[in-house]
């Protein structure tokens, strides 16, 4: 049969493979002028401001008055909170993830997942300022009351009104749990059947295949779902600025606190001059610690990975 | 198979340009028609005018656009809300033609070429969640309050409950106001620090015991206002300057009035006009005379 199509000769041909390679370079070309230009913009704008106030006095200075008559730009806090209230959102959400990727992959009926899967996919179509909004009329509330509780009659605790490192930390490990589970999930469902088959004929019960087998052979996928969760919750703004009271003071469960992130969005709408510079070296030190936490996070899971083989 | 599918992806490629063709045809009909139409409605002003500045004016200059757009329809407003001190950096950069502030100008902005031009005052309410008891407070106990030395409502007679302060942002216009009249700059002792006045709204609403500021006219039914000094937070009193919170809305100019565009000269007349007025008292405002 004879078929009549633009590929018809060699010349067409190679015209079409050279177009398309152009095409390509110039997409490839697009996303890195982005990071480059990114960089650039975040060194030229956030360096000044970072030696005019000098490197100590905003790494480990503790008073935030930006506008006061002799402002101090002091951000040990600010970066405490980001990384404790990380840590803390990692810790309980990457495990109830993983178990619920788990879940799905393994165990769950297919009725059942038929059900959790779509709920999950639509926890993570949720826009964050949803979980904000939702954090000061529901978990606020609640965390005040716990709060009340625990410093009843105490002079010298002030009083938040729920809005938290606690309340923040709950809500981030919420918004992380879709990333997680939905990255852990395909990574568990692509792991060779044989594997799993060669060990339950082994007499292996199916719980001990899923953790000694299943979820070692599935690494790689699971420590991308932890950076990508790592990596949402520290660049996370919306939810937390409504939700952790927002107030700079040292990162302990029931003060109120601000992240590296909100430090940025709460301020930039009226800054102006030095302080205006200030917030684009908040941005520096956040941009740093996300590429940092990022690159040690996937060297030391893949390096600790490495020595289970 | 890939001969089929390179065919196909020619295909849609084509009907998509055609599609973007068509679409900027229309686009430039429509230019025309909107070009052409204010001749026909023998309105002579015609071309854009460009403001940003305060998110505590957004209500104000949303309104004051539309309506203003709506009397000359040549005229374009594009509002942008970008804080107060963005909006005057913006006018004095040249970016736009009024840089919203709801502060007064600083020497500094002024010594750039700023001129203030003061449209609207607004009064700052100071409210609580609605259970509250107290109704009253002088301007020690505001202080005291904010500053953290009233740290329970016993204190005021109210219920045994937490005081929980609840502020915006350094760098926002109400802090800076409510700040400053009060006379205690950087020395509040916030909770939370919320970027909206929305937020605070919400905030204060859902929290008993909390205490915050807001624009009077974000007021709404989930707040209680205070009285100040035995005066509510009215229109009427803050007109009367018997309420001591307000503060005003400014659009700065570079340069007077008068040297401005026709377009722009428009705007302030139209905003001193009985008309203007109107709208500006819709949006909870009070009007300058």
């Amino acid at each position: 049969m004879e078929t009549i199509s633009i590929q018809g000769n060699s010349r067409n041909k190679s015209i079409i493979e050279k177009t398309a390679q152009v095409i390509f370079t110039v997409c490839a070309f697009i996303t890195i002028v982005a990071v480059a230009s990114i960089t650039i913009y975040m060194f030229i704008n956030g360096t000044p401001a970072f030696f005019e106030v000098g490197p100590s006095e905003i790494l480990f200075g503790t008073v935030w008055k930006p506008t006061a008559a002799e402002p101090q730009y002091g951000i040990l806090y600010v970066i405490l909170t980001s990384v404790i209230g990380t840590s803390l959102a990692v810790l309980i959400g990457v495990p109830v993830g993983l178990l619920t990727a788990v879940f799905l992959a393994e165990v769950a009926p297919q009725r059942l997942v038929a059900v959790v899967k779509p709920a999950v996919e639509l926890l993570a179509g949720i826009p964050s300022v949803i979980y904000g909004l939702l954090g000061i009329m529901i978990l606020n509330p609640l965390m005040y009351k716990v709060e009340l509780a625990i410093f009843k009659g105490s002079e010298t605790h002030q009083f938040t009104g729920g809005a938290n490192l606690l309340s923040a930390m709950l809500v981030l490990a919420v918004m992380i749990l879709p990333t997680v589970i939905n990255i852990s999930e395909s990574s568990l469902r692509a792991v060779p059947h044989h594997l799993k088959a060669a060990s339950l004929s082994l007499g292996a019960s199916h719980i001990q295949t899923i953790f000694k087998i299943i979820i070692p052979a599935a690494r790689s996928g699971i420590i991308t779902a932890i950076v990508l969760g790592v990596g949402r919750a520290i660049g996370e703004a919306m939810a937390i600025t409504l939700v952790s009271g927002s107030s700079v003071n040292m990162p302990l469960p029931f003060h109120s606190v601000r992240f590296l992130t909100t430090a940025i969005v709460s301020e930039m709408g009226y800054a102006s001059d030095l302080h205006r510079q200030v917030l684009f070296t908040i941005g520096l030190i956040l941009f740093a610690f996300i590429m940092i936490i990022n690159l040690s996070l996937t060297k030391i899971l893949k390096k600790g990975g490495k020595e289970n083989d | 198979m890939k001969k089929k599918k390179i065919v196909v992806l020619i295909i849609t490629m084509m009907v998509i340009l055609t599609g973007l063709a068509g679409c900027s045809q229309v686009a430039a009909e429509e230019e025309l028609v909107a070009a052409e139409e204010p001749q026909e409605e023998a309105t002579e002003l015609t071309g854009s005018i460009t403001m940003s500045g305060s998110t505590s004016m957004e209500n104000m200059a949303n309104a004051v656009a539309e309506t203003f757009m709506a009397k000359y329809p040549g005229v374009t407003v594009n509002a942008e809300f970008t804080g107060s001190s963005a909006g005057i950096e913006s006018v004095l950069a040249g970016s736009v033609d009024i840089g919203n502030s709801s502060r007064a100008l600083t020497d500094e902005e002024k010594s750039a070429g700023a001129v203030e031009n003061i449209v609207a005052i607004d009064g700052i309410a100071v409210a609580v969640d609605p259970a509250n008891a107290v109704s009253d407070l002088t301007k020690d106990d505001l202080i005291g309050l904010f500053t953290g030395s009233i740290s329970n409502w016993s204190e005021l007679g109210g219920a045994d409950a937490p005081v929980v302060v609840v502020g915006r942002e350094a760098g926002s216009g109400t802090r800076g106001a409510f700040e400053e009249l009060l006379e205690i700059e950087d020395a509040c002792n916030y909770a939370s620090e919320l970027d909206s006045t929305g937020a605070v709204v919400a905030r204060i609403a859902s929290t008993p015991g909390a205490i915050g500021y807001v624009s009077l006219d974000a007021v709404d039914d989930t707040i209680k206002t205070m009285a100040l000094e035995g005066v509510e937070a009215t229109v009427d009193n803050i007109k009367a300057g018997t309420y001591f919170l307000s503060r005003p809305f400014v659009m700065a100019t570079v340069g007077e009035v008068s040297e401005q565009s026709e377009n722009v000269q428009a705007l302030f007349a139209y905003l001193i006009s009985e008309e203007g007025k109107e709208v500006i008292r819709t949006v909870g405002l009070i009007t300058v005379d």
